[in-house]
């Protein structure tokens, strides 16, 4: 599984109250959610965020709420993966368990910068940064956890018989 | 090598005789918990998985408590929705307006967690059923969705933090002081994919809201959950509220732990933490004028009748300041009813404060209490993130409910002694 896209930067802690404000969780629709995500941190990011585009984020990212809402703004708002220096525990599970792409590379989120141009390989878990010419190891996923992802979600995986 | 609390649980009800951190276990679940926000999205995925029914109708709850009573037509839809799905399927502890209350204080008053039990929730602060000695961690809606149909959850097992508590409490401070200070001592992740593990002998110092409050606020460490050893007074707690046998898991003599921290409660003092995050501690005595538009106390962290007592007694006979208002949330029917008996709502109203029904409307910056840009809050809730309670230029001070009480009279972030 291969992304290639251009990164959108944000620091550390970024909370699941900043991703999807909880007022505008009375509604699980996606497309709304995409439509504010990120808004009380980026207000411009709803417009700006091109589909496929990279999110890069630095330690104990989407920290604070359960709510799968966060990621699934996230993956509807186009993001194809994100790349941070680590994540919190529940949006880690929940972005597996909905199919968003994640990766932990300290290494890489400080050298990457807005507006990079990146390429990932889930399968290697070799990060590239076209812009620059670095290139960046980490740990990729166990075939489970990939194959959850390449499905769309843990429940389409059920579904399709690929999760066992 | 011996095992921890939570590996002893987790070891239990995945059938096997060990297991060690890192590894991964497919676990029997007591209870799949979900509410108003996080149900509907776990509805959905319950729907697609096509699964006939819930795996256990007694083992499934929901609370509508995050923007019940309804506050606009979407919130009730999604009550609707909640309300709907447990009808069908028939699950038995479907808890709506007029028997609900904040899930996290509802739930063992109710007597559904018992200690040695392993349960989720579509809830960060599901951690809150650790003071018990159980395993509670928050999950998504999917992993809810899945642990309806199948009664069933994976997880890593942890490592984790050994916090060993000694000596008591001095008067006005709280468990949520003793969190607080943990939480500015490790930092927000600090004890991130980790069990925050609780003993020592000052344990049997805290009273079971103080412990409740801590393991709640185990999740603003980063921990996956926060748990307590069970003492003579967890067990009195359990019998008094579940007809449950309560098992109990102590950690092996020889666990491994990644840390150990030693806590001298008689050395903690009233602690806020700075916006935007939990972990910018102060402890009140070492802080400038700080004056305040807002107090909310109340939440799944501080909302139990010990918290309005507490309130109640450092308010009594006295007016808030003016400008500042003042929000008291019971958090469940069972808190209200026994604060009204006692007389605490009536000190409340006559210092110039609101009661309100359950709800966690504020916490979130769902409604009853939402912040004006500048606008200032010192409340007892857990998170004080950017935009969380309002307005994204709008600012949180988390507190104890002494802390927030005497801050109410004094219209500035103050400490009980300077009102009393």
């Amino acid at each position: 599984m291969k992304f290639e896209g251009k990164v959108i930067k944000y620091g550390n802690n970024v909370d699941t109250d900043v991703i999807i404000p909880a007022r505008y969780l009375n509604t699980s629709d996606k497309k709304e959610l995409a439509s504010h995500c990120m808004e009380d941190l980026d207000k411009t990011f709803a417009q700006r965020v091109q589909k496929g585009d990279i999110m890069v984020a630095g330690f104990n990212f989407g920290c604070g709420s359960s709510r799968e809402h966060a990621p699934i703004a996230i993956k509807e708002s186009g993001i194809s993966l994100v790349i941070a220096k680590s994540f919190a525990r529940i949006f880690y599970r929940n972005s597996i368990n909905i199919g968003l792409a994640i990766l932990e590379c300290p290494d890489a989120v400080d050298a990457i910068e807005e507006g990079h141009q990146v390429e990932a390989d889930l399968d290697k878990g070799i990060i590239t940064d076209k812009t620059t010419g670095k290139e960046f190891k980490t740990e990729a996923f166990p075939e489970f956890i990939q194959s959850i992802i390449t499905n769309g979600g843990l429940v389409e995986s059920i579904k399709n018989g690929s999760f066992k | 090598m011996g095992m921890t609390m939570t590996q002893k649980i987790l070891a239990a009800h995945a059938g096997l005789d060990k297991v060690e951190a890192g590894q991964l276990v497919l676990v029997n679940l007591d209870l799949v918990l979900g509410n108003d926000i996080t149900s509907p999205v776990a509805i959905k995925e319950f729907n697609k998985l096509g699964a006939d029914g819930v795996f256990d109708k007694d083992k499934v709850t929901m609370v509508m408590d995050h923007f019940a009573p309804n506050k606009d037509i979407k919130a009730a839809e999604q009550c609707k929705m909640c309300r709907d799905f447990c009808g069908e399927k028939e699950v038995t502890n479907f808890f709506d307006v007029g028997e609900m209350g904040i899930e996290h204080a509802l739930l063992p008053e109710k007597g559904l967690v018992v200690s040695g039990d392993a349960v989720i929730g579509a809830d960060s602060h599901t951690c809150t059923y650790g003071a018990l000695g159980a395993f509670s961690t928050g999950v998504g809606s999917t992993d809810m969705a899945c642990g309806m149909a199948t009664g069933k959850a994976w997880f890593k097992v942890p490592s984790a933090i050994k916090f060993e508590l000694k000596g008591s409490l001095n008067k006005y401070v709280t468990g949520k002081d003793v969190i607080l200070h943990i939480i500015g001592m490790i930092g927000v992740d600090g004890a991130l994919y980790r069990s925050m593990e609780f003993t020592g002998e000052g344990l049997h110092n805290l009273s079971v809201s103080d412990r409740l409050c801590m393991a709640n606020m185990a999740i603003e460490a980063g921990a996956k959950n926060g748990i307590f050893e069970v003492d003579d007074k967890t067990l009195e707690y359990v019998k008094e509220h579940s007809g449950r046998e309560p098992k109990v898991y102590a950690a092996d003599a020889d666990a491994e732990y990644d840390e150990t921290y030693v806590i001298d409660l008689s050395e903690i003092k009233p602690t806020v933490s700075f916006p935007h995050l939990p972990e910018n501690t102060h402890t009140v005595d070492e802080i400038d004028d700080i004056k305040i538009d807002q107090v909310v106390i109340g939440s799944c962290t501080n909302g139990r009748l010990e918290d309005l007592q507490i309130a109640a007694e450092i308010m009594q006979g006295k007016k808030v300041a003016k400008n500042v208002r003042t929000i008291i949330i019971p958090a469940t029917q069972k808190i209200y009813l026994e604060a009204m008996e006692k007389g605490y709502l009536k000190i409340f109203i006559e210092a110039g404060a609101v009661v309100s029904t359950p709800t966690c409307g504020p916490c979130l910056g769902g409604y009853m209490g939402i912040l004006a840009q500048g606008e200032r809050a010192v409340a007892t809730t857990n998170r004080n993130f950017v935009g969380r309670m309002g307005h994204i230029d709008s600012e949180i001070y988390l507190a104890s409910p002494a802390v927030a009480a005497a801050s109410a009279i004094t219209g500035k972030i103050s400490q009980p002694k300077e009102v009393m």
